[in-house]
């Protein structure tokens, strides 16, 4: 006993399993929120019971008709899955680019990942006149130019002398400027397909039955292995580079290996969602407020509450004009732009 | 085996020569002061020393040449404490602390139950065990660098290299830092290099100081050697009076414009 004691006395204050609880049971509820809200009243309860049937050895019988059934799991649910992914993955890579570059508000859409896929994907609205066969392709497009924007502004931000973190920010939002100018030069010169590019870009959580989901889940699973095995190394990279390699981190190892992992998940969710902003940043910030800066906490509750985060601003994208639906990237930014700002008021940025 | 020894040392900083042909060794147990006036190399010999800039020729870490280990191998045998560390105000001492061990750590491996006892253990060797929770924002200078302190100790290696460990402490927190750094290198038996300001304290801890001036060695030898008025004026281009009492010395500095003997006699 006093054994036991000593060892928990002796161990880092850790992500407790009360935060652990706290996070899931956070996500299981939105979601079921989620799921009761539309247009065909499902009822929380019956929903609840409905998932429970499903559990093997549990005699429960499920109350929904078979379309109810197809509704939520036809519908509803490809919906919430993609909801819980995108935000747990635009929160984390969010955290992750942020202890990565030292700096509170860096987040996915910094180092063109977010403009390099807005120009991937219109390319292809815009060539194949929205035709329904070119939506296929629009994930790879986007997927492609994530990655050629990332890939452009941390060469360019290398090539710069006596380079900083500074220096590759600064990088990113150059490369960003110049491809949403092409973005935007395409999108105008196809004048018939603005309209679709557009919805594109406010960020959508369009599923049609569950191939989103399919497609977008391995990507993200890489990448969330990869950030979760490197949180502790984010926490030493909090002291600088110099003082990091002196511990003996090879820095610019860590660092390129935790920007491919972020950018490559970030890349998976612009694809399938269109361009959702400010999660990256008030995720992670709201859990540091709460829990501390360590990112053996931070990394693994913004996954949980980025995820319920976003399904829950879906659910108000969905029903605040319903029937019509708001771009969710409307309500992420309605919410995120004034918390950003209160960042920005509030944060000491780290130097440079 | 030697803690330390280095032949021929050139270092470049975007093509400007910092460190020109130093050559040294530093014995088991041995505390070296580097001294020599601002933007002399002091701070850039330590680094190569730590294995943080390029070099040319060469510097042996218990035998190895730093080229040739690994970071995590040169963060084993030698730890560094930065003139100006980064200070995460966030973070706590004790998570401070623990990065310290991340050389003994594997890649993504977590910091066991007997690294954080480490922790603490220098933590209390430093006297501020009772800190381990507290927030870096809200510690006091003194209070700041023995946290730094600790971090390099948790590090477990033979050699610490301190880069002007007291600038920015009070003469009560200076004093009291370096008399940690000496009862540690005594029960510790660990050799210490450090590059210091302040050329009374430099007369008064290390056994040995080296004098650089332009990245080159100007004078090494005991302290009452290398800090002579003559010494000092050359290279500092200052007007001091060393004052020797028995072992200890003092370095004064004196306005140049007022004669030395008239401002002295009683």
């Amino acid at each position: 006993m006093i054994a036991l004691r000593h060892r928990r006395m002796a161990t880092l204050p850790g992500l407790s399993p009360g935060w652990l609880a706290a996070g899931l049971g956070t996500v299981l509820v939105s979601a079921l929120v989620a799921l009761a809200a539309g247009p065909v009243d499902l009822g929380v309860g019956a929903i609840a019971r409905e998932l429970l049937s499903h559990v093997p050895f549990l005699d429960v019988k499920s109350p929904l008709s078979e379309t109810e059934d197809a509704i939520l799991w036809q519908i509803r649910m490809p919906r919430v899955a993609l909801g819980l992914l995108v935000g747990a993955m635009l929160a984390s890579a969010g955290a992750a680019y942020q202890g990565v570059f030292r700096n509170p508000l860096a987040d996915p859409y910094l180092l063109g990942a977010a403009a390099g896929a807005g120009l991937g994907a219109t390319l292809v609205i815009a060539y194949s006149h929205g035709e329904a066969a070119s939506r296929d392709l629009r994930p790879l497009a986007a997927f492609a130019g994530a990655m050629l924007g990332v890939g452009a502004a941390y060469l360019l931000g290398r090539s710069v002398a006596g380079r900083t973190t500074a220096t590759l920010i600064l990088a990113g939002v150059t490369v960003a400027s110049f491809l949403t100018a092409v973005q935007t030069f395409v999108q105008q010169q196809n004048t018939d397909t603005v309209q679709e590019v557009y919805a594109w870009i406010l960020g959508q959580l369009e599923t049609s039955g569950w191939r989103e989901v399919a497609l977008a889940l391995p990507y993200m699973v890489v990448s969330w292995g990869v950030l979760l095995l490197h949180r502790r190394l984010l926490d030493v990279l909090a002291v600088g580079d110099e003082e990091a390699s002196s511990v003996g981190i090879d820095v610019s190892r860590v660092r390129l290996i935790v920007l491919a992992a972020a950018t490559l998940g970030t890349a998976a969710a612009v694809a399938f969602s269109g361009l959702i902003a400010f999660v990256g940043i008030i995720v992670p910030h709201a859990v540091r407020l709460v829990v501390g800066t360590s990112y053996r906490i931070v990394l693994p509750l913004s996954l949980c509450f980025g995820a319920a985060f976003l399904v829950l601003a879906d659910v108000l994208a969905r029903t605040i004009v319903a029937p019509a639906e708001l771009p969710i990237g409307v309500v992420t930014a309605f919410f995120g732009a004034p918390f950003f700002a209160l960042v920005l008021r509030t944060t000491r940025m780290v130097g440079s | 085996m030697t803690p330390l020894a280095v032949e021929g040392l050139r270092v470049e900083l975007d093509s400007a020569v910092v460190v020109d042909g130093l050559g040294l060794e530093v014995g088991e147990g041995e505390w070296l002061g580097i001294i020599g006036p601002n933007g002399a190399g002091k701070t850039t010999f330590l680094r190569a020393v730590a294995g943080l800039v390029a070099y040319a020729g060469s510097i042996r870490l218990l035998g190895d040449e730093v080229d040739g280990l690994g970071r995590r191998d040169v963060a084993r045998r030698v730890a560094m404490v930065p003139q100006s560390p980064v200070i995460p105000p966030e973070m706590t001492v004790l998570e401070y602390v623990v990065i310290g061990r991340t050389p003994h750590l594997g890649y993504t491996g977590a910091p066991a139950a007997r690294d954080v006892d480490a922790c603490r253990a220098a933590l209390a060797r430093l006297d501020v065990a009772q800190l381990a929770d507290r927030r870096l924002g809200s510690l006091s200078g003194g209070e700041r660098q023995r946290a730094v302190l600790a971090r390099a100790m948790a590090q477990d290696a033979r050699l610490i290299l301190l880069d002007e460990p007291t600038t920015a402490l009070d003469v009560g927190a200076q004093q009291q830092v370096l008399e940690l750094v000496a009862d540690l290198r005594e029960s510790r038996a660990l050799t210490v290099m450090s590059a210091m300001h302040d050329l009374t304290v430099a007369g008064q801890y290390p056994d040995r100081l080296l004098l650089i001036d332009g990245g080159r060695e100007a004078v090494s030898g005991s302290p009452a050697e290398v800090l002579t008025e003559e010494l000092i004026a050359r290279h500092y281009g200052a007007s001091v009076r060393v004052v020797s009492d028995g072992d200890t010395i003092a370095v004064v500095p004196l306005r140049p414009r007022v004669g030395a003997e008239e401002r002295i006699e009683p």
